[in-house]
C-alpha cells in the first residue's frame, strides 16, 4: 500500500512556482552582472560595473539611509505596539478585545497606497496637522513635515504597526500567567512583574517583530516615495528610478541585489543578537 | 482587593497611553473621511463647505473603474491558484518526509523576507527574457508568489489542529484514501482554507510595488491606478477612495472576527 498517497500530485504545483521563483531571482543576478546600453533594453556583455558604481556616495547613502530608517521604524513601531497588544491579550472587556483588534489589525489590509495617501493629508502643509497646530497657537506658519524623513518615519509606523502588534500579541497570549501570579505572592509590584517576567517572556515575539518591521520598511516604496517626494532616497525608490526612468535594469537589479543581502544580513544579526535573551526568556 | 494609589496611576497612565496610540492608528482614517466629504478641490481644514462629488468622481473615474475589475479577476485568480497549491504543499510537510523537502518549503515562505520590488523586478526580466507578454498571467504568478506563504501557513495550523483519528477511523472502515481527503480531511479543513484565501485575496487586492513593476497599462490593477492618480491630480477623489476602501475592509473584517474569529486566526488569542 502506498503510504504517501498524493504525494506527487500534492508537491508539484509548488514545486513549479518555487521553479518560476528561483528563475525569477536567477533573471536578476544575470542582469545585474551585464552591462547598460543607454538607450536600449538590451543588455551588453558580462561586467563587475554596476557593483563597483554602488560605492559612489550617491549610492552608499541611499544605502545607509534606508537602514536608518527602517532601524527608527522598526524601534519606534515597538515601542507603539507594546501597549496596544498588551491591552488587546490582558483585558477582560470582549468589546474592547475586538475593538483593539480591528482598528490594529484593519490598516494592514488597506494597502500602502491608501495610507501613504492619508498620510499626506494629515501632514502636507495645508494639512491636518499644521491647521490644529496653527489653530492651537503653537506654531505661528506650517513646519515642513511632507517630504522630510521624519513624515516617512511616521508614516512607515503607521504601516507597520499592525503586524508587529499581532507578533507581539502572539507572544504575550502564550505566556503562563502563573509565573506573574508567582512574583506577585512573592511580594513584587506590577512594574517589576513587568519588567522582569512578561518583558522576558514576550522576547520571542519581540524579536520577530522587529525583524518582520525592518524587512517591510525595506521593501516599502509608496511611502518614501510619495511623502519623501524625491528627497528622500531609499533603494526602493532608486530602484525604480533607474529602472523606469532610465531603463537602466541592470543597475536596477544590483542594487536590489544588494539590498536583500543587506536586508537578510540586518535580520540574522538580529536574531543572533537576540539569541542569549531569547534562551534567558526559556530559563526563566 | 485593594489597590494601592501607585498600582491605580500606572493602570490609567496604561489606559491614556493605549488610547493614545489607538488615535494615532485611527488619526489618518479621520482625516481622510472629513476631507472626502470638502466640497473644494483644494484641502483645507476644516472644510468650508460640504459635498458628495467627489464620491461620485471616483465612482465614474474610468481608470478606476477598470483597476478595480483588473485587480478583482487578478485577485480571485492569484489567490485561488495558491490556495489550492499552497494547501497540497502544506499537507504535505505536514504529513510527509520527501526530497528536498525544506528547501522547497524555504523557497516558497522567502517572499515574506525578500522585498516585494526584488520580486516585481525579477518577474518582469524573467518576462522580457523569454518574450513572456506583460499580460495577466504574468501579474497572476507575481501574486500567487507573494500569498502562497499566507496559505500554507493557515492551511498547517488547521492541519496541527486536526484530529488524526477521524481520518484513522474512516481508513479502517475502508474508505480509500481519496474518499478520506473529499469527505474527512477537506470537510474538517474548511476554516482554515477559508481564512487563508481570504487573507490572500485582501493581499493580492492591495499588493502595490510588485504590480507597479509587472503591470502595464492594459493589466493595472487599482493600487497602481490610485498610485498614478495622487500623482497627477491633487483633489480628495483618492480621499473618497480611501473612505470606500477603509469602510469595506473593516466591514468585511468585522464579519470575518465574529464568523471566523479573528483572534483564533491570528493566534493571539489568550491561552
Amino acid at each position: 500500500m502506498n503510504t504517501r498517497p498524493f504525494l506527487g500530485w500534492f508537491v508539484s504545483p509548488a514545486g513549479l512556482v518555487a521553479v518560476g521563483l528561483i528563475a525569477a531571482m536567477l533573471a536578476v543576478f544575470q542582469y545585474s552582472v551585464r552591462a547598460y546600453i543607454p538607450g536600449s533594453l538590451e543588455v551588453g556583455g558580462f561586467t563587475w560595473q554596476n557593483f563597483a558604481a554602488m560605492l559612489r556616495p550617491l549610492y552608499a547613502l541611499a544605502f545607509w539611509n534606508t537602514v536608518l530608517l527602517c532601524f527608527e521604524t522598526a524601534v519606534f513601531t515597538l515601542i507603539l505596539a507594546y501597549p496596544l497588544a498588551y491591552a488587546l491579550v490582558r483585558t477582560n472587556s470582549s468589546a474592547l478585545r475586538s475593538f483593539i483588534l480591528i482598528v490594529s489589525v484593519t490598516p494592514l489590509f488597506l494597502g500602502e497606497v491608501v495610507r501613504t495617501y492619508s498620510w499626506m493629508i494629515v501632514l502636507g502643509s495645508n494639512g491636518f496637522l499644521n491647521t490644529l497646530l496653527l489653530k492651537l497657537g503653537l506654531l505661528d506658519r506650517p513646519v515642513q513635515m511632507m517630504f522630510t524623513a521624519g513624515g516617512v518615519v511616521a508614516a512607515l509606523v503607521h504601516v507597520t504597526m499592525p503586524i508587529m502588534v499581532i507578533m507581539l500579541a502572539a507572544a504575550l497570549s502564550h505566556i503562563d500567567r502563573n509565573y506573574e501570579k508567582a512574583a506577585e505572592s512573592l511580594g513584587a509590584g506590577p512594574v517589576r512583574v513587568f519588567l522582569t517576567i512578561t518583558l522576558p517572556l514576550s522576547m520571542p515575539g519581540i524579536v520577530a517583530g522587529f525583524s518582520t518591521a525592518f524587512a517591510w520598511t525595506f521593501s516599502a516604496f509608496a511611502t518614501p516615495q510619495l511623502i519623501g517626494g524625491g528627497r528622500v532616497s531609499t533603494v526602493s525608490t532608486l530602484i525604480y528610478q533607474l529602472g523606469f526612468s532610465s531603463f537602466n535594469f541592470p543597475f536596477a537589479a544590483s542594487l536590489s541585489i544588494i539590498g536583500l543581502a543587506l536586508s537578510l544580513a540586518v535580520i540574522a544579526l538580529l536574531r543572533k543578537a537576540a539569541r542569549p535573551l531569547e534562551r534567558m526568556a526559556s530559563t526563566t | 482587593m485593594k489597590r494601592s494609589p501607585g498600582t491605580l496611576l500606572l493602570r490609567w497612565s496604561g489606559r491614556v497611553l493605549v488610547a493614545t496610540v489607538l488615535l494615532f492608528v485611527l488619526l489618518p482614517g479621520i482625516v481622510v473621511a472629513i476631507s472626502a466629504f470638502n466640497d473644494r478641490a483644494i484641502l483645507a481644514f476644516p472644510p468650508q463647505s460640504w459635498s458628495l462629488r467627489w464620491f461620485w468622481r471616483a465612482f465614474s473615474y474610468a481608470d478606476f473603474a477598470k483597476g478595480f475589475w483588473n485587480g478583482l479577476a487578478v485577485t480571485v485568480w492569484a489567490s485561488s491558484i495558491a490556495l489550492v497549491v499552497g494547501s497540497a504543499f502544506a499537507f504535505a510537510i505536514h504529513r510527509y518526509k520527501f526530497a528536498l523537502r525544506d528547501l522547497l518549503e524555504g523557497i516558497l515562505l522567502s517572499p515574506l523576507i525578500i522585498p516585494h520590488y526584488t520580486i516585481g523586478l525579477g518577474v518582469l526580466i524573467l518576462a522580457s527574457q523569454t518574450n513572456v507578454e506583460r499580460g495577466f498571467p504574468l501579474v497572476i504568478f507575481a501574486h500567487v508568489v507573494m500569498v502562497l506563504p499566507f496559505v500554507m501557513r493557515s492551511t498547517y495550523i488547521s492541519l496541527e489542529n486536526l484530529d488524526i483519528r477521524l481520518e484513522l477511523a474512516a481508513s479502517s472502515l475502508g474508505a480509500t484514501p481519496l474518499r478520506i481527503l473529499f469527505t474527512v480531511t477537506i470537510p474538517l479543513l474548511i476554516p482554515g482554507l477559508l481564512s487563508g484565501w481570504l487573507f490572500a485575496a485582501i493581499l493580492s487586492f492591495n499588493e502595490f510595488t510588485a504590480t507597479l513593476f509587472v503591470s502595464s497599462q492594459a493589466t493595472q490593477t487599482l493600487p497602481v491606478a490610485m498610485y498614478n492618480y495622487v500623482r497627477e491630480f491633487a483633489d480628495p477623489t483618492l480621499a473618497a477612495l480611501s473612505v470606500i476602501y477603509i469602510v469595506v475592509t473593516a466591514t468585511l473584517l468585522t464579519i470575518a472576527n465574529s464568523v471566523l474569529g479573528l483572534g483564533r486566526i491570528l493566534n493571539v488569542d489568550a491561552h
